[in-house]
């Protein structure tokens, strides 16, 4: 199982980044290898239509869970309809490992 | 121009494309289902709810949810009778899920996978999960309120308070929600 976390910069010290759309970088975790890709994210500075295009690039990596700290309304409808969970973290100062743990912990 | 059709709330959308009949060479045009009418049927005939509390859980008025349900129905029939293809497709909807939070790292998760029962944090694991439901405002609007003595009554029936009588002082009712200077026009009791 894959999962993306909105990351603020490109390594697993980097804190968890509040916005979906406009996130510096995604972090593709594979929950199995325990592999950690970061993508830095084409849509940071977009004005209009962020939110939809960071979702197809998360969608083409087939992740089926998103963590981000909040998600716009756009986006919302898109994962629901491609059934990706999304897990929001409010004012979370969390760091990309320490949600990795987290995650680990589940399994 | 005619008012703009309200969006539909689906919940839970179809995990297949459609039906074809056994038996019968492939021909013919496919009856298209709306995923709103596929929800209709589902929340009537599968989830067994009425037709009032359907139309809530798809944000539409009753009457409404009655036409799409009737639509869906033809169409069935339609496909059933003439042997026809069924293909889910299209409808002006939008898709939602039920939302959760849980209570140990305080963060928030939706569920997409409605057969399977949610029972443990889609981050931490944790068991101490609980729903997350946005009913506050709409408890508000379900209840009228005598303009005369002030009087508070659940409407059950989902419809404008108006049609219903206090029994104490057999004014008009109004909803509790409603802005003040409607509310002023409604305070008939008054003005008697």
């Amino acid at each position: 199982m894959k999962v993306a976390i909105t990351s603020t910069g490109n390594s697993p010290e980097a804190k968890l980044d509040s916005r979906f759309g406009r996130c510096s970088y995604f972090a593709i975790l594979d929950t199995e290898s325990q592999g950690i890709e970061f993508i830095p994210n084409p849509n940071k500075d977009s004005i209009e239509g962020a939110g939809p295009a960071s979702a197809q690039l998360v969608a083409s990596k087939d992740v089926t869970k998103v963590v981000s700290g909040e998600f716009g309304a756009k986006v919302k409808s898109i994962f629901d309809s491609l059934k990706i969970q999304l897990v929001m973290l409010p004012d979370s100062e969390k760091t990309i490992s320490e949600i990795i743990e987290l995650l680990n912990h589940k399994n | 121009m005619p008012r703009p059709k309200r969006i539909r709330r689906v919940t839970n959308p179809p995990h297949f494309k459609g039906f074809k009949p056994l038996g019968l060479p492939d021909g013919g045009a496919p009856v298209v289902i709306n995923f709103e009418e596929y929800e209709a049927i589902r929340l009537s005939d599968y989830d067994l709810h009425g037709q009032v509390e359907a139309a809530k859980i798809m944000g539409v008025s009753r009457p409404t949810f009655a036409r799409i349900y009737e639509s869906a129905r033809r169409k069935i029939a339609e496909a059933f009778i003439d042997g026809k293809n069924i293909v889910f497709e299209g409808g002006k909807v939008y898709f939602d899920s039920d939302w959760y939070s849980c209570n140990d790292c305080g963060c928030w998760f939706n569920h997409t996978e409605k057969e399977q029962e949610i029972s443990s944090c889609a981050l931490c694991g944790s068991a101490n999960i609980q729903p997350y439901s946005e009913d506050d405002d709409a408890q508000l609007e379900e209840v009228c309120q005598c303009p005369q003595c002030g009087k508070e009554f659940q409407n059950f029936q989902a419809s404008d308070c108006n049609g219903d009588i206090c029994p104490e002082c057999s004014c008009h009712m109004i909803r509790k929600s409603m802005s003040p200077h409607r509310r002023m026009r409604n305070q008939k009791c008054r003005m008697q």
